[in-house]
């Protein structure tokens, strides 16, 4: 089977019904995404699958075959993702960050579908979990990237 | 409380003999850190052989200048989101004259150099890192500054008085000469450390009291930041485990062994203590297989110790704690509490409780270890306390503590989860699977391991008595704490001493009332219980505020305006509580209508954890049945400060947690286990329900308090005291959504 992860196509040996979070760390070695729950709950697990915010803890590789998948890794290869992350920074929304990386990719999606979200459109999309709270910083970050693009 | 004080650290009071022996489970492993924390004029045996080194005073031990002049600071402190990785660079940047953005920070490994909590230990907790260090940490700074002037000026053969510092560098002024600290660095760190070394002016600060930049904010927003989850090391094998439903009990038969063997990249099956693991060469291939395992779990054998009772439940045991009889030991004795009480023209009681609570950070626990060809082991493992962690591992390993090197991750988050509980960390799992098969084993536990055997923030019941005066006015006030609190726990306890972990929030509080008594009426806990963030305050803060409410309606009294009036002679907090309610708008209790039409009210609430002081107000208002909180303020007077942007943050944080815990949380153990294996059935504090948060930090000029959990305490009162004004109806216990919450009263 072959996965295109950040525009690169890899074969993959993983069983088909492995999570793509699995596959991602373990057998492309790509560590940004996250593990938190492995139910589709937290969101630490976000990327995109053909541009979609995905929970790639429940995603089974199989059914991901011939999409286009990005993860944290590429997102500064993006203008969007760029301006996310710096707004991200500008925001200083990080403290543990543990989540972060699937905030920052949910936003971006959000923002390549959507350039000027309103609120209630952000809150719909943001809904992956921070233990530290800094869902204040990342509704301001998500706003400030917005505004700049 | 203060910064030395041990107390404010939730230790026990110097000199405390700590009976090691009543938990058999503790065995060695902790005995160097309660050593040092018992007999602080001697050392432990762990520290003898350092006992000639003076923790946080050797530069070259701490603080590394590279050529190009940037600077690499090995923290005592672990990096876990609340900033004091920035907020050293700031400390020692400010004295060092290094710009703090030129720092990579990362965490020490053990060593004599950074036992420089209270000068003898090392603890990532109670919101100490930066309250405990800040002078050490300066007068490091400065010291290294001091080295780079002598060396600079053996280098330009100038006198030292007329040399002087610009940020990086050396500045000759009468020359004109500058010299790169990068090109002094190695000679330098050679010098001796001077004997005196001036401190700079804090008129003259430029990035202590700064909101400086936090160093990791953009690897940790492209996921380059590294996790103990994330680390991998050449010829690494990776193992999942599935615990025995129950403390105690042991794997037996495994009806299946061959066949799970035989599952894809499976290298083995191990039984271990309590535990069965599969180790493999990816961890979803292990967790597949160790899932797959049809165990037997036996029960207990009789002489064995630290059993979950197969009966054991929550909600018995609240029912426990609320028929247990006083009296307890004695926290706080002001005055003729029972006479009083017996006196007061009017009298009100209540009894309150909160339930256990999941730490629930987003890393699941992890751990990697690696045995060496020359007997010693790495470990990897998150940690807020690498030399007991040391002194742990050589112990249960028969090593020496310098056999055993910790290295010490950054953490995805934290809370209290990390420090030793007994059967709470991979660790022993991964040593013991590394040793059976060769290799470096890396162990992740699900979310689901997490929850089985996480030790838990301690349910706890509260039971209090009021009197009041003809003018409804508190004059007597009697609580007992009732339970067992994690210090005690783990640090031990005399017996006849109440655990601070246990009472801290319903003791010592500020208010003028003449008469008052707390004791702390001990009950052990049969589950694994930790410190969780703010300990004993995020419960008895909500425990006594709430009471406080309760006080000032049976008086006819304005809560806020009791609040003021019983802190008079108090001008910290007195300040405080005023700076809070202008933040706020000025105090309105409400009921009002807001201008989107929902009817909201206000409450309020004080605390003082951890050296620090906060007054709390949240608006809430009810929809469904449930309690929205739209707005928290929040002032905090930490004496003084090293980052307001940090503080503002952990400010949010706290609160978000707080308000996690009153809306949302709850362990409920049934037969023996906890129900929740997931967010799914333990949900914490999403999004949607984040309020807007308005911080307001004071700086008295008290002595340094602690920033990462001061926020959390206040917010359940504030919430429940708003919620009691919309229903007309107290509530006296926790998650709000065990209740249907409707508008009541007129």
């Amino acid at each position: 089977m072959e996965l295109t992860i950040n525009g690169e196509t890899r074969r993959i040996d993983s069983e088909p019904d492995t999570p793509l979070l699995w596959v991602i760390r373990d057998e492309i070695g790509l560590t940004g995404v996250k593990y938190g729950c492995g139910v589709a709950q937290c969101g630490a697990c976000t990327v995109l699958v053909d541009g979609v915010a995905t929970r790639s803890c429940v995603t089974s590789v199989a059914s991901v075959e011939g999409a286009s998948v990005t993860t944290i890794e590429a997102v500064e290869e993006d203008e969007v993702g760029r301006r996310v992350v710096a707004a991200w920074v500008a925001e200083q929304t990080p403290q543990c960050g543990y989540c972060q990386s699937g905030q920052v990719m949910a936003a971006t999606a959000l923002l390549k579908e959507t350039p000027k979200p309103n609120d209630e459109e952000i809150a719909a999309a943001m809904t992956n979990l921070c233990r530290c709270g800094t869902y204040n910083a990342i509704a301001a970050a998500v706003r400030r990237a917005a505004a700049q693009g | 409380m203060n910064d030395l004080d041990p107390r404010a650290f939730d230790l026990p009071a110097s000199g405390a003999p700590v009976n090691l022996s009543r938990r058999g489970f503790l065995g060695a492993s902790l005995g160097a850190l309660v050593l040092g924390v018992s007999l602080p004029v001697k050392v432990s045996r762990a520290q003898e052989a350092a006992a000639k080194v003076v923790p946080g005073t050797r530069f070259p031990a701490f603080l590394e200048i590279n050529p190009d002049g940037s600077v690499l600071f090995r923290s005592p402190f672990m990096e876990g989101g609340q900033g004091v990785h920035t907020a050293f660079a700031q400390i020692i940047g400010e004295e060092l004259d290094v710009d703090p953005a030129r720092f990579t920070v990362e965490a020490a490994p053990p060593g004599p150099d950074y036992l420089v909590v209270m000068g003898m230990m090392r603890i990532t907790g109670g919101s100490f890192s930066v309250r405990s260090s800040y002078q050490t940490m300066r007068k490091l700074g400065a010291s290294g500054r001091m080295m780079l002037l002598q060396a600079a000026a053996q280098k330009l053969d100038a006198p030292l008085e007329e040399l002087t510092t610009e940020p990086g560098e050396v500045v000759h002024a009468a020359s004109g000469r500058r010299v790169p600290y990068g090109e002094i660095a190695a000679e330098a760190a050679a010098l001796p450390i001077p004997e005196e070394a001036p401190l700079r002016d804090a008129s003259d600060f430029r990035w202590i009291g700064k909101p400086v930049a936090r160093l990791d904010a953009h690897d940790k927003s492209t996921g380059k930041a590294v996790y103990g989850i994330d680390l991998k090391v050449e010829g690494m094998l990776q193992a999942a485990v599935v615990h025995a439903p129950r403390r105690g009990q042991e794997p037996g038969e495994i009806a299946n062994l061959t066949e799970v063997e035989a599952m894809p990249g499976v290298v083995s099956v191990h039984a271990l203590p309590g535990a069965v693991a599969v180790v493999a060469d990816r961890w979803w291939r292990a967790r597949r297989a160790v899932e797959s395992l049809e165990v037997s779990w036996k029960e207990p054998e009789a002489d064995a110790t630290n059993v979950m009772p197969a009966d054991f439940s929550s909600e018995g045991f609240k029912q426990q704690l609320i028929e247990t009889p006083g009296p307890g030991l004695v926290a706080e004795n002001h005055g003729e509490a029972a006479t009083a009480l017996e006196k007061a023209p009017k009298k009100l009681e209540a009894v309150y409780d909160a339930p256990f609570l999941a730490h629930g950070q987003l890393e699941p626990p992890s751990a990697l270890a690696r045995w060496n060809e020359d007997g010693t082991l790495d470990l990897w493992t998150p940690n807020q306390a690498p030399e007991m962690y040391q002194a742990a591992v050589a112990a249960e390993n028969d090593l020496k503590p310098e056999q055993v090197r910790i290295h010490s991750p950054l953490l995805g988050g934290f809370f209290g989860r990390h420090f030793l509980y007994h059967g709470a960390s991979p660790y022993p799992q991964a040593i013991a699977l590394a040793k059976a098969t060769g290799r470096p084993v890396k162990v992740i536990w699900t979310r689901e391991e997490e929850f089985l055997r996480d030790a838990f923030r301690p349910l706890a019941v509260a039971r209090f008595r009021a009197g009041l005066d003809a003018e409804g006015l508190p004059e007597a006030f009697f609580a007992e704490a009732l339970g067992e609190g994690p210090t005690g726990r783990w640090f031990g306890r005399k017996p006849e001493d109440p655990d601070p972990s246990a009472v801290e929030g319903i003791a010592d509080k500020p208010y003028a009332i003449a008469h008052r008594r707390v004791e702390h009426v001990v009950v052990p806990i049969p589950a694994m219980i930790g410190w969780w963030r703010s300990v004993g305050h995020s419960m008895n803060d909500f425990f006594y505020e709430a009471f406080f409410d309760e006080m000032a309606a049976a008086g006819g009294h304005d809560p806020y305006e009791l609040r003021l009036k019983l802190l008079a002679d108090k001008p910290r907090h007195k300040a405080l509580l005023e700076a809070v309610g202008e933040l706020s708008g000025g105090w309105k209790r409400g009921p009002f209508t807001a201008e989107d039409g929902t009817r909201r009210a206000r409450g309020v609430a004080m605390a003082s954890p951890f050296g620090s002081e906060v007054a709390t107000i949240a608006e809430v208002s009810l929809k469904d049945g449930e309690a929205v909180v739209h707005d928290v303020w929040v002032a905090i007077d930490p004496g003084s400060i090293v980052n307001p942007a940090i503080i503002e943050a952990q400010v949010n944080s706290a609160v978000a947690l707080g308000l996690s815990s009153a809306l949302l949380e709850e362990v409920v153990y049934t037969d023996g286990e906890p129900e929740a294996r997931n967010f799914d059935a333990y949900p914490i504090l999403p999004p949607e329900k984040m309020p807007r948060v308005h911080v307001r930090i004071l700086e008295s000029g008290a002595p340094m308090g602690g920033v990462g959990e001061p926020g959390l305490p206040g917010v359940p009162p504030a919430v429940v005291n708003a919620v009691a004004v919309l229903t007309g109806e107290r509530i006296r216990s926790l998650p709000l959504s065990k209740f249907d919450l409707t508008e009541g009263g007129a």
